[in-house]
């Protein structure tokens, strides 16, 4: 590596399900402010990549290193990995036994030791961000799809994390809500937020991505500006992928 | 159910009771309005308090010990779950009155041999069996229970940094608590019945009491109807509230 230290480099990442090769020899370096946006099929691997970033699976055999932190079977490491790193669930993931203040408030408190009125503070102003102020004191179950989406990214970023994955941020949406969750993302990646964003949003890719990545079958077979990626693919793979899901 | 069960057995019970002559029922012996029936039954309905204190401290610690064995049972690592899978299909496949036996007179001289000298009394010998035998249905009735949350919501509780055991405490229990509790008092029921064993160590609770009762009146049938009489009326009283528990559950997901 020629710069200090990247925010993630992967390199020779396998995982397997049992007999399943669900990620092979994956080598990947994300920058600091870098706004990388993988793609693929289903199945490919992509969730399982990002995934074994902030060790919510194990992986089999390479090396993880976030923001300078080598993962190692240490839960410590691990610990402090998670702590750099927030995560935005496809199904959400909101507790649903609390209101959306103390799905805000619980990490802070419990995991930072903030005083629940500093926790308040920054659940509030992180909400008047994801622009549902209003909501702060109602169950998950009462907010449509998109604000419980808007509400976990903000849980995630009262963490003060410095790189954001998504998996699949808006496959879970009904359509009209898809627009205001990808807002706020593209408000973050603006802002220099480092993320990485698994979606099938090309439109959203286009304009938010530095970098695009392909995976298919538990490998990356093309990596490239946006630019490059959607008027130049290289591989057929990559060119079927892009036809198929730009179809409509 | 409950209802139905009891008009059918009182109804049988007094058609018996009036069909059949003065020989086959004696319900003097307990007959409140004669100063010895009615001495009788304070003597038979004092054995309440046993049987209920019996049965709460031992559904408290089945409780607290089914938890503790739960935990690590539901471990990815195999060697953390074994002890507990070995003490669940341990403690279930000993029949309660053979360990009642074994702790109430092997227990003792098993701690006197490794110098702990404590003589175990009927009452916490019956305590400490039942809450034993109980405890491998609570943990998997723990088991099932936590389970049966989704398992994003301990990953979510990982990215935001918690614990093990505060994800336990503040994510996944307080929301599987609503699963477990309903079945969890059921299993009182049975913990109640099942401290009539209690009474064959001497434990002075309400089948004890009926037995020596039986000893010294010789009218067998009349003491064990009542006996049988107070075990189903304790046994509704907590079946209506286990109901009530499940409604009042049932009601707080809806909301």
């Amino acid at each position: 590596m020629t710069d200090t230290y990247a925010a993630i480099t992967i390199r020779q990442l396998n995982k397997w399900f049992g007999e399943y090769h669900a990620l092979k020899d994956i080598d990947l370096d994300v920058a600091h402010g870098e706004r990388m946006v993988i793609c693929g099929p289903s199945g490919s691997g992509k969730s399982t990549l990002i995934r074994c970033v902030n060790s919510l699976e194990a992986r089999d055999s390479g090396s993880i290193v976030v923001d300078g932190i080598e993962m190692t079977d240490d839960t410590a490491s691990v610990a402090e990995i998670r702590s750099e790193v927030g995560m935005v669930f496809q199904q959400f993931n909101l507790f649903p036994h609390l209101t959306v203040l103390q799905n805000l408030t619980l990490g802070p408190i419990k995991a930072r030791g903030l005083t629940p009125r500093e926790a308040n503070a920054r659940a509030m102003a992180y909400l008047e961000r994801v622009q549902i102020p209003d909501q702060a004191h109602k169950k998950p179950r009462d907010l449509s799809g998109g604000q419980q989406q808007r509400v976990a990214i903000a849980r995630s970023l009262c963490m003060d994390p410095k790189i954001m994955l998504f998996d699949e941020p808006t496959s879970a949406l009904d359509p009209e809500m898809i627009s205001e969750v990808l807002d706020v993302i593209i408000d973050l990646a603006e802002e220099g937020m480092t993320m990485i964003v698994v979606t099938h949003e090309m439109g959203f890719a286009r304009k938010a991505a530095d970098r695009m990545v392909f995976m298919d079958q538990g490998a990356i077979v093309e990596t490239g500006t946006p630019e490059e990626f959607f008027e130049r693919p290289k591989t057929r793979r990559c060119r079927r992928f892009l036809d198929q899901i730009l179809q409509h | 159910m409950s209802r139905n069960t009891v008009l059918l057995i009182t109804s049988l019970l007094v058609l018996s009771a009036c069909s059949s002559g003065p020989s086959v029922w004696g319900w003097y012996v307990i007959d409140p309005t004669t100063p010895k029936g009615l001495s009788n039954i304070r003597f038979l309905i004092n054995g309440f308090w046993a049987t209920i204190l019996l049965s709460i401290i031992a559904a408290v610690m089945s409780m607290t010990i089914g938890l503790i064995v739960a935990l690590p049972g539901m471990s990815t690592n195999r060697w953390v779950r074994l002890p507990s899978r070995i003490y669940i299909e341990f403690v279930r496949a000993i029949p309660l009155l053979p360990m009642l036996f074994w702790v109430f007179y092997g227990l003792p001289v098993v701690l006197k041999s490794i110098g702990i000298n404590i003589s175990i009394d009927a009452f916490w010998g019956a305590i400490i069996t039942l809450a034993i035998s109980d405890s491998a249905f609570t943990a998997e009735i723990y088991r099932s229970g936590i389970q049966s949350i989704n398992k994003g919501q301990t990953e979510a509780a990982k990215t935001v940094g918690l614990t093990y055991s505060q994800t336990m405490r503040y994510v996944i229990l307080p929301q599987a608590i609503k699963r477990i509790l309903p079945p969890l008092a059921n299993q009182f029921i049975y913990i109640v019945k099942m401290s009539a064993f209690a009474s064959v160590i001497g434990m002075q609770e309400l089948t004890r009491r009926a037995n020596e009762l039986v000893v010294t009146e010789y009218r067998p049938l009349e003491i064990y109807t009542l006996l049988i009489l107070e075990y189903l009326v304790l046994v509704l009283i907590i079946s209506f509230f286990v109901r009530w528990l499940e409604r009042k559950m049932g009601a707080d997901e809806s909301k």
